[in-house]
């Protein structure tokens, strides 16, 4: 049971000059489940090794429970961590690499036995405790490396992709297991993964990080509904939000031949800016597909079809800008319209999200 | 003429199509049968004539190994007879008369010199292999060259002032001078051996186990050395193969209280070409360690490394 807290904590690799981790703040609740997301090398491995005591932290500091971790040892920290190629223990059986670590901690054996059956049992490994990790499935590996972790009833899990090795099934079915186990035992949890769905579907709250900087730290539909920055609103969701530069007007932002109203407050503060021109954002399930002249017209590039619904991308038959932006808009239709057939999208509903043209960040609430 | 691959694609895939398509047709013509039959047995035709040239190059290599070991235990008569003997009855004479003239001595000595200085090598290489690997240190690249670097000058160079050296401190006909040079002159190699199987230890298992609360040692111990330990056996046996077959220092370095069993071999030559039985006997005799030795590493070189620690 641990509240984690960053506190500016920066980590500089050997021989770079960039963070790797740029003074990260966060406050991780006592039985949270918390999702580090980001681009790769966004430094979200960095920033749970720096947790797991496995790199320095070379600025600010990370405290468990209040304590300050710099300098303690990894062995010392109370952490279990999976790793993403779960790193078993090639020459000891399953029943031996789940009871490593209650060794090192000098319990007797057959307390040892127990502890380590009920959490076979959990995991449904029974079976395989006398094999070797060689002679598993990845499925089953993956288990055992949970298995290792959970036995030790630690403080705080750390998991670093630990589905990324499994094949798309799989990483489904064990996603909502690992979720459940997680609300089961409360233990405090730090899960690093570019996934941005199973960010969503397995976090309390969700971490998204690029470049080494947190860009926001909030719930799953806090990231989903208000992205603080065109980043985080090109990042969380599937397919990606559209996001489209556009000349401001004084009714809202023009697009395509068609003027897209805005909120009255995303205006003003457009005003206050003077800016002339605005990042737009819509999430493709915001826009419907019209008859040509409802909205804005557009010329079909591609029809992504998914049985329930399909995607449509194309892209804006009269573009001021030059370069045609594209958009994508969800379809509930089978048969939306043929490829190089004009039609038109048509915002359904939502609020438009508008962001700085230059910094990114959202304009308005 | 746009695509010169697409023929050869085309021609590859014909015959597999074609028997695809008999698999199927009930009644095979019997011509297309026989092609297909001749064509195998050509196959293992082929397949009979390199196992053969393999066996063959084989006990050519054998051959003077297996005459040593036949002639060790021949009297010195059957030695040397025209066409040579090959039904005698075998003796020890040869072997008694080997270690009755002092080669008992130098196989000790020589059996000492290699223990510990391949004891040596494992002691001081396993941490700077672990090191220049797992650990990577600064200057990993530098350091590797260096090691690597002490072996770039002949020993023949060498030796002159390494006599002088040694003489200076007393240590002629002294079998630590040996352990010493030897311990030196396999340590680099062990090194740099020992570093590329260590380098196929995932680096995260000694992470996990640090994790999972054991000291740098205890992982090391518990976790790591299981892993490389066929690539140490490989190691060792190269040591002790070096150590023990090494000449060049132990003839200069050594006269009557440290000799080693190599030096001690050409005594048993003589100018005339005599006495063939009794050198045998004693090419035999030094042979034979080096043998056991590769023959009880055998079984840890054949374990696989590290597979199943990830994915
Ligand atoms: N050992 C290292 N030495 C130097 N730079 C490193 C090292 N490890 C990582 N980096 C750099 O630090 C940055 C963050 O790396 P990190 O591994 O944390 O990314 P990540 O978000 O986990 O990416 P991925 O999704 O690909 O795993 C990257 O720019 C990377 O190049
Ligand atoms: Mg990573």
């Amino acid at each position: 049971m641990a509240e984690i807290a960053y506190k500016s904590a920066s980590c500089i690799y050997e021989g770079t000059d960039t963070p790797a981790v740029d003074r990260l703040t966060l406050e991780i609740e006592d039985g949270e489940f918390v999702v580090l997301v980001g681009p790769s090398g966004s430094g979200k491995s960095t920033a749970l090794r720096m947790l797991a005591g496995l790199e320095d932290i070379d600025e600010g500091t990370i405290t468990i429970n209040g304590t300050d971790m710099v300098g303690v040892p990894s062995k010392d920290r109370d952490i279990a961590m999976v790793f993403q190629n779960y790193a078993l223990y090639p020459n000891m059986t399953v029943a031996e690499n789940m009871g490593f670590a209650l060794k090192m901690r000098g319990l007797a054996k057959d307390e040892r036995r127990r502890k380590v059956e009920r959490a076979a049992q959990l995991l449904d490994l029974t079976e395989m405790l006398d094999r070797k990790p060689a002679k598993l499935s990845g499925g089953q590996r993956q288990r055992v490396a949970m298995g290792r972790a959970i036995v030790r009833e630690p403080q705080v899990f750390c998991m670093d992709e630990p589905l990324s090795n499994l094949d798309a099934k799989l990483r489904v079915q064990t996603r909502t297991q690992i979720a459940a186990l997680q609300r089961r035992l409360g233990a405090t949890t730090v899960y690093v993964t570019h996934d941005q769905v199973e960010a969503m579907t397995m976090g309390d709250r969700v971490a998204v990080l690029k470049d080494g900087l947190l860009q926001q730290f909030a719930t799953p539909t806090e990231l989903y509904d208000s992205p603080v920055n065109a980043f985080v609103a090109g990042f969380i969701g599937s397919p990606a939000m559209n996001l489209v530069s556009a000349p401001v007007t004084s009714e809202g932002v023009k697009l395509g031949g068609t003027t897209l109203p805005l909120e009255r407050d995303q205006l003003a503060e457009l005003h206050e800016h003077g800016l002339t021109s605005a990042t737009v954002g819509l999430r493709p399930e915001q826009l419907e597909v019209a008859h040509p002249g409802e909205g804005v017209d557009v010329r079909i590039d591609l029809v992504e079809e998914l049985g329930s619904d399909s995607y449509v991308h194309a892209h804006l038959t009269a573009d001021d800008t030059g370069e045609p932006a594209t958009l994508v808009a969800r379809s509930h239709s089978r048969t939306p319209g043929r490829l190089g057939e004009t039609i038109a999208f048509r915002k359904s509903h939502g609020p438009v999200h508008v962001f700085h043209p230059e910094t990114g960040q959202r304009l308005a609430a | 003429m746009s695509d010169p691959a697409r023929p050869t694609s085309t021609a590859a895939e014909t015959p597999r199509k074609s028997a695809s398509t008999e698999a199927v047709v009930p009644r095979p013509s019997t011509e297309n049968v026989h092609r297909r039959r001749r064509a195998h047995r050509k196959h293992r035709g082929v397949g009979m004539i390199w196992s053969a040239l393999a066996w063959i190059v084989g006990l050519g290599f054998f051959f003077p190994v297996l005459w040593m070991v036949l002639t060790a235990f021949k009297h010195e008569r059957e030695a040397y007879t025209d066409p040579p003997t090959l039904l005698f009855t075998p003796t020890l004479d040869q072997f008694q008369a080997v270690l009755g003239s002092g080669m008992g001595l130098t196989l000790l000595n020589s059996a000492f010199a290699t223990a510990v200085s391949t004891a040596c090598v494992l002691a001081l290489g396993i941490p700077a292999a672990f090191a220049l690997s797992l650990r990577p240190v600064k200057r990993t690249q530098d350091v590797l060259f260096f090691f690597i670097s002490t072996k770039m000058l002949p020993i023949v160079a060498v030796i002159i002032p390494l006599y002088v050296i040694v003489n200076e401190i007393g240590m002629l006909d002294n079998i630590w001078a040996l352990i010493v040079l030897y311990t030196a002159m396999n340590l680099p190699i062990a090194i740099w051996m020992m570093r590329s199987f260590f380098l196929e230890v995932p680096p995260e298992l000694l992470e996990a186990a640090s994790m999972d609360g054991a000291s740098l040692a205890t992982a090391v111990r518990r976790v790591i050395l299981p892993l490389v330990s066929p690539g140490i056996a490989a190691t060792a046996l190269i040591c002790v193969i070096f150590s023990w077959n090494e000449f060049f220092f132990a003839v200069n370095l050594t006269a009557v209280r440290a000799q080693t069993a190599p030096v001690s071999l050409v005594g048993f030559i003589t100018g005339e070409g005599l006495f063939w039985a009794r050198l045998s006997a004693a090419s035999t005799l030094a042979a034979l360690p080096v043998v056991i030795a590769g023959w009880i590493a055998q079984n840890k070189l054949v374990r696989g490394l590290s597979f199943g620690a990830i994915k």
